[in-house]
């Protein structure tokens, strides 16, 4: 993309922040496709080209025509029942296919509960959503058009009643499906140009390719940390198999503590769901409620996931801020003081959030590793929204507690920092063996 | 719909859709008794694949077979939870441990309806300090419901006992509850091996909590205490069920390590003719169950850590758990509930943190794994 286009179109997604950000009443015009909006090359350095195919469904495989049908539905706000939201409103190609904003607007103004996850390398993910209460692409399609405050469409029968009076679709459906439209075949479309969204080709897809350079001195101290104190790579896991920075599982880790209710709610929510809720049901909760705060919990009933979310993908972080399930950090650096601290305390806090007793240098370290796994497509915007952040970040930290990342305060007690931190201060990392005591 | 592979998320979409469609107008007492039914059918025919939908209440509800109204024995059935091995430093020098107790109480306060006593299952501090016996009594006392203690090695060695039975009484006691006769056994004596090698207190303790340790002894109950035993059951009758707690197994699993218990046979005589009787001990800090002639042995989770299964000796019948996840301080560790039925057996839920809960029935153990068998990896026995 030339220079100019593309300060073009980072001048309109700036323009239209703005314009979001001062009249968040008004609904967003629906997103035209640009360049952006293009399926992607499979020739990405990184690209896990296997496991790309074993996410393919076989009753859905990839098709030109079928992937041309669905970008034409994913920026179709026909699919709205006021014509006014379409997939792209939330997922825009050139916002990292979210809308960069902390929780999405739908018809009518109405916004929801949770952040809108990236479509990018989407078709990687074991399960959709940020509860994974979906476990396809064409199955997580089918519920936001239908949702009252995303695209609020009553049923799947207008949807394809709608669908059928128009002829172009009439003629599209026909010659990928062979027959006219319904909603199987629309949610089969939609996923497929999903599927065409993958971002891979990094600075580190490159290093780990075997080119020193790729990664500066401070990325390589960063990816150390990932690896090492930041404890990061637990959850986030990367492998070349997987390269993905996602160990696809759900844990607690503390934001959705944040509100006192929380537990309250955990309840209240064991309660409804007894009463015989299906995933439609589960799916407004998600969206619409207070309950949305419990997480996995809506779709497990399992104790442990109680204000458990999806780990996310680490790729493309500064194209797709603010972060975390409900999308209440604003920059990179809130999210690692967030960890940092031992993220926020409630019981059903995940066993692997502990307090990392990181320094500010190696925040800084591991914020440019992040950076680092940006694609090249992305990386104009990537580093503006990175030296935004860098600044804000240098003056406003609201979640940084240093105290509680250092184990000096409350319930940890004095002393902390290091791999073996909470063994406390003065002793040696290694305890003798009372087992070799008084031995034979 | 074109034949297609279904998910893991599908089935359980699938089968979760048909049970609540099938309750959609119930009442609560009815949703509990049919669900009921039908987990029962469905243990029965030994299905329960792991991701079979299961409602979570399951685990909770008191509708079990014979387990409603007054059964022959005279006993009427009971909750109770149980909260083991927590192995307390001073909270100045080790905080996992602490952050991890005051989990299991926050489960325990938590429950609904609350248990009718909450078990200790000994090792409340780690090396026997006073300090961290205060500490430990400390977090216990915001337990809502009434706490049961029980000594463990951990806790004894030390000073032989003195603070342990300042604070707590006696370690070894019984009493009855609602028909059910509970024992408390001080199962982790050993015989002397300190006083030849001029042993300091501390190096006696040390030596205790280790294992692959040679120098230390087995556990034992002791002659003297088996006595006591003898007498306690002697006015009870063999109709009554009986349910032991006790720190080491009570059987002999592990030597080297001290899963074991010396004069297990001796304690298993003087038990054997009564026809329900449930162990449940600590010590081993992982998910064990065994049966051994009328006896049930049920294993309690640690909130501190998960020992590894040993290389032999480990009871055919315990459903394994997988091992713990490195990064994840509560994984393989947690608490657990246990109802003790009208019937006069004993049916235990594993609260598992981290990992869904898993419930075992003595129906199982009873029936020496043909019935009701709950989901387990598939690990070979060995």
């Amino acid at each position: 993309m030339s220079g100019r286009r593309l300060t073009v179109v980072v001048l309109i997604a700036a323009g239209i922040a703005i314009c979001v950000g001062h009249a968040a009443r008004a609904t967003m015009p629906p997103p035209k496709p640009g360049p952006l909006a293009e399926p992607k090359s499979a020739h990405q350095t990184g690209f896990p080209e296997q496991l790309y195919k074993f996410g393919v469904p076989s009753d859905n495989p990839q098709t030109p025509a079928k992937v041309a049908l669905g970008k034409a539905l994913f920026f179709d706000a026909r699919l709205s029942v006021d014509n006014t939201v379409s997939c792209a409103n939330c997922h825009d190609p050139d916002k990292g296919f979210t809308d960069q904003l902390p929780t999405s607007m739908g018809v009518h103004a109405k916004f929801g509960q949770r952040n809108a996850p990236t479509i990018l390398n989407s078709t990687f993910n074991i399960a959709q959503f940020w509860d994974g209460r979906r476990p396809t692409l064409e199955d997580q399609a089918r519920d936001p058009i239908l949702n009252p405050i995303e695209m609020g469409m009553p049923d799947q029968q207008t949807v394809v009643t709608k669908l059928g009076s128009i002829p172009e679709y009439q003629k599209q459906f026909n010659a990928v499906f062979g027959s006219a439209p319904n909603y199987d075949n629309l949610v089969k479309a939609i996923a497929s140009y999903e599927r065409t969204q993958i971002a891979f080709d990094s600075p580190f897809d490159r290093f780990i390719a075997g080119d020193e350079k790729a990664l500066t001195a401070q990325q390589k101290r960063g990816w150390a940390i990932f690896n090492g104190q930041g404890r990061c790579m637990s959850c986030h896991g990367w492998n070349p198999t997987r390269p993905l920075f996602t160990d696809d599982r759900f844990h607690n880790i503390g934001v959705s503590a944040h509100s006192a209710k929380f537990v309250p709610h955990a309840r209240q929510a064991l309660a409804l769901l007894s009463q015989a809720a299906g995933p439609e049901q589960i799916d407004r909760l998600a969206i619409s409620t207070d309950i949305s705060e419990v997480g996995r919990f809506l779709v497990s009933k399992q104790p442990h996931d109680i204000g458990a979310f999806r780990t996310m993908g680490l790729r493309n972080l500064f194209v797709t801020e603010p972060y975390f399930h409900d999308g209440s950090q604003a920059t990179i650096w809130d999210t690692l003081d967030h960890y940092n601290k031992g993220g926020v305390q409630n019981p059903f806090l995940d066993g692997g959030i502990v307090p990392l007793g990181l320094s500010e240098q190696q925040e800084d370290d591991l914020a440019a590793f992040l950076m680092s796994l940006t694609s090249e497509r992305d990386m104009g915007r990537a580093k503006t929204e990175y030296e935004r952040q860098f600044k804000i970040s240098r003056t406003t930290r609201p979640q940084r507690d240093t105290a509680a990342a250092m184990g000096l305060k409350g319930s940890k007690g004095p002393g902390f920092g290091g791999p073996f931190g909470d063994i406390g201060p003065g002793e040696s990392a290694m305890q003798e063996n009372p087992a070799s005591l008084g031995g034979d | 719909m074109a034949a297609r592979h279904k998910s893991v998320e599908t089935k359980f979409y699938e089968d979760r859709d048909r049970v609540l469609k099938a309750l959609r107008n119930c009442d609560r007492r009815t949703f509990l008794k049919i669900s009921a039914a039908t987990m029962g059918a469905v243990m029965a025919k030994g299905l329960m694949p792991p991701h079979t939908f299961q409602l979570v209440e399951m685990a909770n509800a008191a509708v079990e077979k014979g387990s409603s109204g007054v059964g022959a024995s005279g006993s009427a059935p009971f909750r109770f939870a149980y909260i083991s091995d927590s192995h307390l430093y001073e909270r100045t020098l080790n905080q996992r441990f602490v952050r991890s107790i005051v989990k299991a109480v926050d489960d325990v306060n938590a429950l609904d309806p609350q248990p009718d006593f909450v078990l200790y299952g000994g090792d409340l501090a780690q090396l026997g300090a006073p300090a961290q016996l205060e500490q430990g009594k400390q977090i216990l006392s915001a337990v809502k419901a009434p706490v049961k203690m029980m000594v463990g090695e951990h806790d004894w060695f030390l000073d032989m006992g003195e603070k342990w039975q300042e604070m707590f009484g006696p370690p070894t006691y019984s009493f009855d509850w609602k028909g059910v006769h509970v024992v408390v056994l001080m199962s982790v004596y050993e015989k002397d091996f300190w006083t030849a090698r001029k042993m300091t207190p501390e190096e006696r303790m040390q030596t205790v909590a280790g294992l692959d340790n040679a120098v230390q002894s087995r556990f034992e109950v002791g002659e003297k205490q088996r006595e006591w035993l003898k007498q306690d059951l002697a006015k009870v009758p063999s109709t009554t069920p009986i349910v032991v707690f006790s720190h080491s197994p009570l059987y002999k699993y592990y030597r080297n390590w001290n899963f074991w218990t010396d004069d297990a046979d001796e304690v298993q005589a003087i038990l054997k003719p009564y026809d329900k009787v449930t162990v449940i001990h600590g010590h081993t800090h992982q998910m064990l169950q065994n049966q051994i002639g009328n006896i049930s042995f049920y294993g309690m989770l640690s909130t501190a850590w998960p020992w590894p299964y040993a290389p032999e000796g480990l009871p055919a019948l315990t459903i394994q758990m997988n091992r713990a996840d490195p990064f994840d301080q509560f994984d393989g560790c947690g608490d657990g509930q246990a109802t003790a039925r009208a019937d006069g057996l004993v049916d235990t839920v594993y609260n598992l943190w981290d990992r869904n809960p898993v419930t075992v029935k003595a129906d199982y153990l009873v029936s020496r794994g043909k019935t009701d068998q709950p989901p387990a990896p598939q690990f070979a026995s060995y």
